[in-house]
């Protein structure tokens, strides 16, 4: 895992949202999705810092951040593709459309792609399982997804991430 | 000139198949023509093949035209959908479509039919009446109410909701709880964020006549966060029903006290299990409690806490407005009321159904759902979510009802019915149920946490290797410990659509049909 420490500006952001959630009850939750929308990410170098103001030791912290599927310790790449691999999915494509992400975008699912275009990662139900298959691009929803328009969807995210620097 | 009026659905399922592009193209078109048009972006009619289902006042009533796309919508005008014109892609007045028109629409008979944040029209379509009710009765009364419904848990347990708030009721604590399970992480199941997207007041009521009748103030709703659009609806229909006086400190000017917040989950199933839940919000892992204490005596934050899914919650006006006889004359045996049916994968016709107990899978199947969508025969059915059972078509005619299912093995649970056509390999399918139980185990228990793993492995040896009759004796033992033996229902129930597929189906294990015991 990469260390990359975080900017002085991300701490002070970190910093602000800890004084406006710390009083809640049960803060932990609400504050780190505080910070995962304001940076991106949860860095493991904000640990301290929210377990002390919580009165949690860092290992609770760590353990609840790893916790759950939707934190994430590294930033993901500039676009995040989402394919639904629950049953309603997988009963109209959505194993074949996850498969084809892969070659389309040349990622692996849980994967952010080597020139941090792309992040692509399997989900388990966006909610739109009379429309199945579901995929998930950045925060627009895409149902009743055929490959055809998958590979339309993702020429987009590849063609951004060709000409990126 | 009046303005004519559009409907054009912001459910998130119409939002994915291009609504807020039809919304603008029809805004564009009408500038175009020099036509006034009012534009309203109400919630889903359920009717999910026809999104984005857009809906044009008229004398007649409203009509519907779906699914829409963007390039449709100049030849739209050309044909005069503005007063109700002949397309195509008409499908006449909305409430005479078969599928709508079937239905028993109790807790969702405002859906799609209102602007969602709008407070006027909730209260136009007989919004806030049960709580206006429950606010001038005594918490005795309302719980009897609730109880002599018959009203259960449709989270799935389908335990009776009264019971349980008659226990929180019961004690004594400084602070009790209602807390909203809208975890709703079950694949074929999207009724809960129907109702958070499309009439989030029905849900807010809800909860306040649950925290009239069990003197708890606060609330709490804890969301998905894979549902952004619900977590946003939500927070702003609290914010404007706070203002409006029908949440806070003075609920309805009777002097109690009722407060709601959203927590937005973090991605992980297993926190749909109540005592799990309790712990996310608390900030903790998502770890399941054993059981007792009971969360209605020692809940969240150790406090006395009635806890109930978001369609349970939302049932409870319309018990309290229209009285528990009103709604305990639908159902069958003990199965009272209606079930918001979703259904889901591979059908033709996918949507929304709610309808009284009692109903037959074949009339869902094929009466709503009107077959697959490949055009292929159905192969399965999953009933309950991914925990639930393949139910086989021997059991297609058997009345939707709780102890009906449990009968023969199956649970009707959240409502969630996903097809598979003749292509599925159901033990894909049952390695998959094991797969996603040891993704999703919170690890507090062994059979869960190992036996899932165990499960994915003795399946695979199953279909790839040679003694498969003995790896289905290892894998039925396996199963049977984790039925007996795992602290909650992800573990537990796990096996059911297992050993279902194992049973309907053993083809598919490369396993000689003859060798099946009866089901």
């Amino acid at each position: 895992m990469k260390l990359i420490p975080s900017s002085a500006q991300d701490l002070a952001t970190v910093s602000a949202l800890i004084a406006e959630h710390r009083d809640q009850p049960g803060a932990l939750l609400p504050l780190l999705h505080a910070v995962q929308d304001a940076l991106g990410h949860v860095p493991d170098d904000v640990v301290p810092a929210i377990a002390r103001a919580l009165g949690l030791s860092r290992a609770e912290v760590h353990g609840v951040i790893t916790y759950y599927h939707f934190f994430r310790r590294e930033a993901p790449g500039r676009q995040v593709v989402q394919v639904c691999r629950a049953e309603a999915c997988q009963a109209c494509g959505g194993e074949e459309l996850l498969a084809l992400a892969e070659r389309v975008l040349g990622c692996e699912r849980h994967s952010t792609r080597a020139d941090g275009a792309v992040t692509l990662e399997p989900v388990y139900c966006l909610g739109l399982c009379a429309s199945s298959p579901a995929v998930q691009i950045g925060e627009k929803l895409h149902a009743r997804v055929t490959p055809a328009r998958l590979q339309s969807l993702l020429a987009h995210v590849a063609d951004t991430a060709e000409v990126a620097p | 000139m009046t303005a004519v009026t559009f409907y054009v659905p912001c459910d998130s399922a119409a939002l994915a198949v291009g609504a807020d592009e039809v919304a603008a193209a029809i805004a564009a078109e009408a500038r175009q023509r020099g036509l006034a048009v009012s534009i309203v972006r109400n919630g889903s009619r359920g009717l999910f093949w026809l999104e984005p289902l857009v809906e044009v006042a008229t004398p007649a009533g409203r009509v519907a035209y779906g699914p829409v796309a963007p390039e449709d919508v100049p030849a739209l005008f050309d044909a005069g959908w503005q007063d109700g014109g002949a397309h195509a892609l008409r499908h006449g007045v909305t409430e005479q479509i078969p599928f709508l028109a079937l239905q028993e629409r109790l807790t969702f008979r405002r859906m799609g039919v209102t602007d969602p944040l709008s407070l006027a029209d909730y209260e136009a379509h007989d919004g806030w009446a049960g709580l206006r009710r429950a606010s001038g009765m005594t918490p005795e009364a309302i719980v009897n109410e609730v109880t002599h419904s018959g009203l259960r848990g449709r989270g799935g347990a389908a335990f009776p909701a009264g019971i349980k708030w008659k226990t929180v009721a019961g004690a004594t604590a400084a602070q009790k709880y209602v807390v909203c399970n809208a975890d709703e992480g079950d694949s074929g199941t999207f009724s809960d964020r129907m109702t958070m997207e499309g009439d989030p007041y029905m849900l807010i009521e809800g909860m306040a006549i649950a925290g009239l009748a069990v003197g708890a103030t606060m609330g709490y709703v804890y969301i998905r966060s894979e549902y952004p659009h619900a977590v946003a609806t939500m927070r702003e229909a609290i914010r404007r029903a706070t203002a409006a006086g029908f949440l806070g400190d003075n609920v309805c000017g009777h002097g109690r006290a009722f407060r709601l917040e959203v927590r937005k989950a973090a991605g992980a199933y297993v926190c749909g299990e109540e005592t799990a839940m309790l712990e996310s919000i608390e900030g903790k892992r998502g770890v399941v409690r054993a059981k007792p204490p009971l969360p209605a005596l020692e809940g969240l934050f150790g406090q006395p806490t009635v806890i109930n899914n978001v369609i349970t919650l939302a049932t409870v006006p319309v018990v309290l407005a229209r009285g528990a006889d009103f709604y305990r004359h639908f159902g069958v045996g003990r199965s009272h009321g209606t079930l918001p049916f979703q259904l889901a994968g591979n059908v033709k016709q996918g949507g929304l159904v709610e309808k009284a107990f009692g109903l037959t899978l074949r009339e869902l199947l094929y009466g709503f759902g009107a077959g697959t969508r490949s055009g292929r025969p159905v192969k399965a059915v999953q009933v309950g979510g991914p925990l639930g059972a393949y139910v086989p078509e021997s059991k297609w005619d058997e009345p939707l009802d709780y102890e009906a299912y449990a009968a023969f093995g199956a649970v009707v649970g959240h409502g969630g019915i996903v097809v598979h056509d003749d292509t599925a390999d159901m033990a894909a399918l049952a390695r998959y149920a094991m797969e996603f139980c040891a993704l999703e185990s919170c690890g507090k228990c062994t059979p869960c946490r190992i036996g899932s793993t165990r499960g994915v492995e003795v399946i695979d040896r199953i279909t790839q290797g040679p003694n498969k009759l003995q790896q289905v004796h290892l894998l039925r033992d396996l199963c049977d410990t984790m039925l007996g033996g795992s602290l909650c229902a992800m573990g537990g129930m796990t096996p059911y659509p297992v050993l279902s597929a194992l049973d309907h189906y053993p083809e598919d294990f490369g396993i000689a049909p003859p060798s099946e015991k009866a089901a």
